[in-house]
């Protein structure tokens, strides 16, 4: 069991995301940086589907009440464990009576605790991920608080031999530095004036205060639209258009672009313009708020590229962490 | 009633696009209409049937629909072949579906929706009436009387599902000619009640939960679309009630009316009224007012 005693400011259980139900408005939530869950679960020796606690812009305090084997990657807030500072991107023991405390990001905006076992909640339509919206997965479908108890997933194996296991530093993102996020420009992309697409993939954005697990809502220079008569049922706005699905990572623009994020509204009537590769969503996930972003624009053949050699990547941690025993 | 016949659309060829590496989106044309609207359902059902591998989430929309895909299991273009080849085989306007028709019952002018849409009259067009006025005055009625009566009939299809989980996006199943249009508010209110009947350019909704919105108020509705606990019968198999390709029937109740059934609703032993039927797209677009008419009395 992991007693939380502070929740930090939104801290959720989240694993890989529930799929299959996005028809129906449901989006599929799950961990917005895939890389650094990913990560940590493997460092635990768990399965990348495994659920962490993902921690935004300040982490959480807990104590555990058993022995427990855990890693901490992503945003560095600054672990320690009965008081003295841990690494991230590194395998930890900790014993029954225990504490470890985050607190707020220096670099990157998401932390993710991952323990060997995984976090043990119910699993609501396929996944233990937390959708606060209408309030399902996670711990009762909401953002972890003082005197929440988190069972420990079972172990199939004693995970202790992954102590001291790292990921070297090539494998370390470096979020402070890291602004520019690929697109594959399109879907709806014929509302914008040239002038504004040219923005879009070359002016410098700004995360707003309104930057969360829905969307992240850029602050730059004023979209223009192609004057037209809106066709029937699309609204009377310029930026509005007949109501269409949205990808996850794909920029709408009611006036100032929104990327939406996991747990996305589904569809909507805004004009789209583009998506956020995979690979690159989590990277926009580390970005605090008025750090700058730039879109640059890819075809389909690179964010394939991409996709693989993140699989790649990982399979070479896995490897590294698992060859090591 | 009007022309007795919906003239299908000829639709532009239609635009794959990439949604980034993982989901493929395809516009088939930029206005509503019920050709664009079946097409979508069409599709979407055929790639349901076939079980496509790499497919992920299928979702109709109101005139485009969106796939998301697993890149590793297949290439998008692979996909979009067989998207492709699926569009080439399909005959719109002789097409059919099962699906369901439900009653849902409306107080219109309810005590909830009046005070959340009086309470935000500075962000509307017309500041001095209510959403009812100014639809109606907008879409040529005399009264709100005359604009509820043609709200209620004739069925409204759910031809997209989404925003947030249950939110149906209805297009009532009359010609263009007397579909209702109406726009949203001028800066959308950050409150309106759950189980709201909204309308906004040529589509209903009901709201599932409380929380923003921008689409005109005319009532509520005292069953659920959406049940998280799945408390009611209904809810057994699913979290969310209504399904792309259903065809609601907006019905007036009175307040006594209203109160019983929500008793019933928050008893957790409501039961919906629906009654299974099969949809053919050239019977309705022969003789709407006829097929509709035909289709309601399934849950007389």
């Amino acid at each position: 069991m992991i007693r939380i005693t502070d929740g930090g400011i939104a801290s959720t259980v989240q694993d890989l995301g529930r799929f299959g139900n996005y028809h129906i408005g449901m989006p599929p939530s799950g961990a917005m940086d895939e890389y650094a869950h990913t990560v940590a679960n493997y460092l635990v020796g768990n399965d990348e589907d495994a659920a962490t606690i993902e921690m935004t812009y300040q982490g959480v305090t807990a104590t555990f009440d058993e022995d427990a084997v855990v890693a901490i990657t992503g945003a560095d807030m600054s672990p320690t464990h009965n008081g003295d500072p841990i690494d991230t991107w590194t395998t930890v023991a900790v014993e029954a009576g225990d504490e470890l405390e985050l607190s707020f990001a220096t670099e990157g905006a998401r932390a993710y605790l991952a323990v060997a076992g995984g976090i043990d909640v119910p699993e609501v339509m396929g996944s233990r991920s937390t959708y606060t919206l209408v309030g399902i997965g996670g711990q009762d479908g909401r953002t972890l608080e003082d005197g929440d108890e988190l069972a420990i997933g079972e172990r199939t194996e004693d995970r202790r031999d992954l102590v001291g296991e790292t990921v070297g530093d090539e494998y370390v993102p470096e979020y402070a530095t890291e602004d520019t996020v690929r697109v594959i420009l399109g879907l709806t992309d014929y509302r914008l004036t040239e002038e504004s697409k040219a923005d879009l993939c070359e002016a410098e954005w700004t995360v707003s205060p309104e930057a969360d697990r829905v969307g992240y809502r850029l602050d730059g220079p004023d979209i223009e639209f192609e004057e037209r008569d809106q066709p029937f049922g699309a609204g009377t706005d310029p930026s509005n258009v007949v109501d269409l699905g949205y990808p996850v990572g794909s920029i709408q623009v009611p006036q100032k672009p929104i990327v939406l994020m996991q747990d996305a509204v589904t569809g909507g009537g805004y004009a789209t313009v583009g998506t956020v590769i995979s690979v690159d969503r989590g990277r926009l996930a580390q970005r605090q708020t008025h750090k700058s972003v730039y879109f640059e624009p890819v075809e389909i053949d690179d964010a394939l590229t991409a996709r693989q050699e993140r699989h790649d990547r990982l399979s070479e941690i896995r490897k590294e962490v698992e060859l090591e025993d | 009633m009007g022309d007795d016949r919906i003239t299908p659309v000829d639709l532009p060829e239609p635009r794959y696009e990439y949604g980034g590496d993982d989901h493929v989106f395809v516009e088939l044309a930029e206005a509503m209409s019920f050709t664009a609207n079946f097409k979508a359902m069409a599709i979407t059902q055929q790639v349901a049937e076939r079980e496509i591998d790499g497919v992920v989430e299928n979702c109709p929309a109101n005139a485009s629909y969106m796939l998301r895909i697993d890149p590793d299991v297949a290439h998008p273009d692979t996909i979009i072949e067989e998207l492709r080849e699926i569009e080439a085989a399909l005959d719109v306007e002789n097409y059919e579906w099962e699906t369901r028709v439900i009653d849902v019952p409306v107080l219109f002018e309810d005590p909830w929706t009046h005070e959340t849409l009086m309470e935000f009259r500075d962000r509307h067009q017309d500041p001095d009436g209510t959403d009812l006025e100014y639809s109606a005055e907008l879409n040529g009625f005399d009264s709100v009387e005359a604009f509820i009566d043609a709200f209620v009939a004739a069925p409204h299809m759910v031809t997209m599902v989404g925003f947030v989980p249950g939110l149906p996006w209805c297009f009532q199943m009359v010609p263009r000619e007397r579909q209702l249009e109406v726009p949203k508010y001028v800066e959308p209110r950050t409150d309106t009640p759950s189980r709201a009947i909204g309308f906004g350019g040529a589509f209903s909704v009901i709201y599932p939960v409380q929380g923003a919105g921008g689409y005109q108020l005319y009532g509520r509705t005292p069953i659920e679309v959406l049940d998280v606990d799945q408390r009611l019968p209904d809810f057994e198999d699913s979290i969310v009630y209504p399904n792309p390709g259903d065809i609601l029937n907006y019905r007036r109740i009175d307040r006594e009316e209203y109160d019983e059934i929500r008793e019933e609703v928050e008893a957790g032993s409501y039961e919906y009224t629906d009654e299974p039927v099969t949809f053919s797209t050239e019977e309705f677009f022969d003789a709407p007012d006829e097929y509709n008419q035909r289709l309601v009395e399934v849950i007389a």
